[in-house]
């Protein structure tokens, strides 16, 4: 299936070279978790701060167990602030 | 320095600068800066004042840990009444010139009157003068600073002033100081230009005097700054990407108002953001970001120094703007940004030049320029009234809106007024995005409920510094709520409200509250001042500052109808993302924050609430 990966700020490094901007459009196996793409990538989980699916954010406790689906866009920032 | 105990009074109408001891009675009660200007402010003027008239004074105000070694310790408040919303304003920045101040030996200045001609205030310490501004008037914030240290053969004064929009009483004109920090919002330059005050020129060599107790006190700042140092947003997210990191976050959360609010999510956020302002341009292979910086005693350093590209259409043949210089801040790129469609970075950072440059607000005036494109696209405003086409995403119509409004030119003149004036003028007050008169900052309170609550009930008008939810509800700072719902959002907007009351009065960044609470400020502040400031007893300060702006706000003639949103925000649904099909409940918590503040179902603080809180 088919889903959307986004890294940003300190992040955007972990992203594959084919990547546009802070995305990449990636071809996944149907159950691929959260947490699982973000060890696909090495994103190292005490970095994955601000982790949203869609937009709603999944809390560290989930991250191993939300399957992601078809169309699914998941986006990752480091601990940032702002105002 | 805790408080330096003395202040300078200005009176312009005689021309008159005269030393008087500082209230300590008010001092413990109200602790500094924007607490404790208000409570002279209360005092000293009837709240249904004229802003722009001789009876309305403006006070300029550091608090006790301003000048110090505590992290931060730079800002300083303008506290007076607001001309863009009738309610207080206290607009609070950083850089250099609070600190100066305090080395010059003084707590406040507070100005009254209207000085027959133009006019610029001389502090060399102990030695206050009016001295003539004629050479001043009508040069740029930019130009004021350099002429002053010319004038004065000293490179290390430091200067507030305001610009051609101050002078032409644009109701968003702001305060600006050491080239691109303001005090901002509310239009507070407006009101230093009715009284024909061109700049505030200090300079300071007394150093830090009067800290209760030095050791302790080193040892708590030193202890804070760790905690700023170890924690991921202060000690890197901050530093390395800035306030406009946000951009992206905001927007993907379905939060970022775009094209005056019609819609949640912006097509081009990646086009303006911090990520954007690292990348190398097609142009000349340099990034926008040159590097970032810090304001006086800031070990967190979340300031951009940027350089626009010499190419793009605005600039191509003005040198003056080719240099290094401050932003993007992610308020500013949205405000011209995202609110009005635009997507082209370096036309941002040319508007947010002439904002610094002319002391204007780029919240306010980039949401108004979001209302005037909305009004061209309904056909109620015409390409021959505006003076030029005007369609949402149009950088050409922002450079244009952004030079004819600081040169008080042509229909510039009319933006300068502010959406509300504006939008009631041409029959759609319904477009006006915001409170009291006052602009909506960058997040939309459909996607964010409490920063609803936390715009609609803020003293001084749309903001999202007055009580910065979005810190708890997108951020998890210091635990992660879910945005989308209103359930706890009364209790956590009063939270951050009282809290932030005691950052802004001590002195000190409120964005150090991303990794302090007030138990990591209240030691600072215990070894700083004489007295007793435990946490109960901060919580109450805060918590009384809070309520006297409220009364100051009702006794001006504000009511509860004045805590409210525009209709958009609260009939239509955002069309996408994760708050697809919500509206702002602001109608569910309004009633339940004011039940927790001790207010009347009408808004309006208790007699048992005010004697609680000594008011």
């Amino acid at each position: 299936m088919k889903v959307v990966f986004k890294l940003f700020a300190s992040l955007t490094d972990y992203l594959p070279p084919e990547r546009k901007g802070n995305i990449v459009a990636l071809e996944v196996d149907a159950g691929t978790t959260v947490l699982a793409l973000m060890t696909r990538y090495q994103v190292p989980e005490k970095c994955a701060h601000l982790v949203l699916v869609n937009g709603v954010f999944i809390p560290p406790s989930a991250r191993a167990t939300h399957a992601l689906t078809e169309g699914d866009e998941l986006a990752i920032w480091p601990p940032v602030a702002g105002g | 320095m805790g408080w330096a105990r003395k202040i300078l009074r200005v009176n312009l109408t005689e021309g008159t600068c005269a030393s008087e001891p500082l209230n300590m009675q008010w001092a413990d009660e109200y602790l500094g800066s924007r607490g404790l200007a208000t409570k002279y402010l209360v005092e000293e003027t009837d709240p249904k004042v004229d802003p722009l008239s001789p009876d309305n004074k403006m006070i300029m105000s550091t608090g006790p840990l301003t000048g110090t070694m505590a992290s931060t310790g730079g800002r300083y408040t303008v506290v007076t009444k607001g001309p863009l919303t009738g309610a207080i304003a206290c607009s609070n920045s950083g850089g250099f010139f609070g600190a100066e101040l305090k080395f010059a030996g003084w707590d406040m200045i507070i100005f009254e009157g209207k000085s027959p001609k133009p006019v610029y205030l001389f502090v060399e310490n102990d030695r206050a003068e009016l001295r003539d501004a004629a050479n001043l008037w009508g040069k740029s914030c930019w130009e004021t600073e350099e002429t002053i240290k010319r004038q004065h053969q000293d490179p290390q004064i430091r200067i507030s002033s305001i610009g051609r929009a101050g002078e032409n009483q644009v109701l968003f004109a702001c305060v600006v100081n050491d080239l691109h920090r303001a005090a901002g919002r509310s239009g507070v330059g407006a009101v230093m230009g009715s009284k024909n005050l061109k700049a505030v020129a200090l300079r300071g060599t007394k150093g830090t005097s009067g800290i209760k107790d030095f050791k302790a006190f080193m040892q708590a700042s030193n202890e804070a700054k760790k905690v700023l140092a170890d924690n991921a947003v202060t000690g890197e997210g901050l530093p390395k990407y800035g306030t406009q990191v946000l951009m992206n976050v905001i927007n993907e959360i379905g939060a970022l108002p775009t094209r005056n609010h019609r819609d949640v999510k912006f097509e081009d956020a990646s086009k303006i953001s911090a990520e954007q302002m690292h990348e190398k341009r097609a142009t000349d292979g340099k990034p926008q970001l040159v590097t970032n910086a810090a304001c006086f005693g800031c070990t967190i350093a979340c300031g951009r120094i940027s350089e626009i590209d010499k190419t793009h259409f605005s600039v191509v043949n003005s040198p003056k703007y080719w240099g290094a210089s401050g932003g993007l801040e992610y308020e500013a790129a949205w405000a011209l940004g995202a609110a009005n469609g635009v997507g082209d970075i370096e036309a941002l950072q040319y508007a947010n030049l002439l904002c610094n440059e002319h002391g204007m607000d780029p919240i306010s005036f980039g949401a108004t320029v979001g209302a005037v494109m909305e009004m061209y696209e309904m056909g109620v405003l015409t390409e021959e009234q505006i003076g030029t086409a005007a369609p949402f995403g149009s950088a050409e119509a922002l450079v244009q809106l952004v030079e004819m409004t600081a040169n008080g030119e042509g229909f510039g003149k009319e933006i300068g007024e502010g959406s509300r004036r504006l939008c009631t003028k041409y029959g759609h007050p319904e477009l006006s995005m915001s409170v009291k008169g006052q602009e909506f900052p960058a997040y939309d309170a459909r996607g964010i409920q409490g920063i609803g609550l936390a715009y609609a009930t803020s003293n001084r008008g749309a903001c999202h510094l007055r009580g910065y939810t979005v810190a708890s509800e997108v951020m998890g700072i210091p635990v992660k709520t879910d945005p989308l719902v209103t359930e706890g959002k009364p209790a956590l907007v009063k939270a951050f409200q009282d809290a932030t009351a005691i950052f802004d009065s001590a002195g000190i960044c409120v964005f150090t509250s991303f990794a302090w609470t007030l138990a990591d400020v209240q030691p600072q502040l215990a070894a700083a001042c004489e007295g007793d400031w435990s946490m109960e007893k901060l919580e109450t300060v805060g918590e009384r500052i809070w309520n006297m702006e409220r009364q100051y706000n009702l006794a001006a003639g504000l009511t509860r109808k004045d805590d409210d949103l525009p209709p958009r925000l609260k009939t239509e649904a955002a069309k996408v993302g994760p708050a697809k099909g919500l509206v702002n409940g602001l109608d569910t918590m309004l009633p339940e924050y004011y039940q927790l503040r001790g207010w009347t179902p009408d808004g309006v603080p208790s007699s048992e609430t005010l004697n609680r809180l000594g008011l």
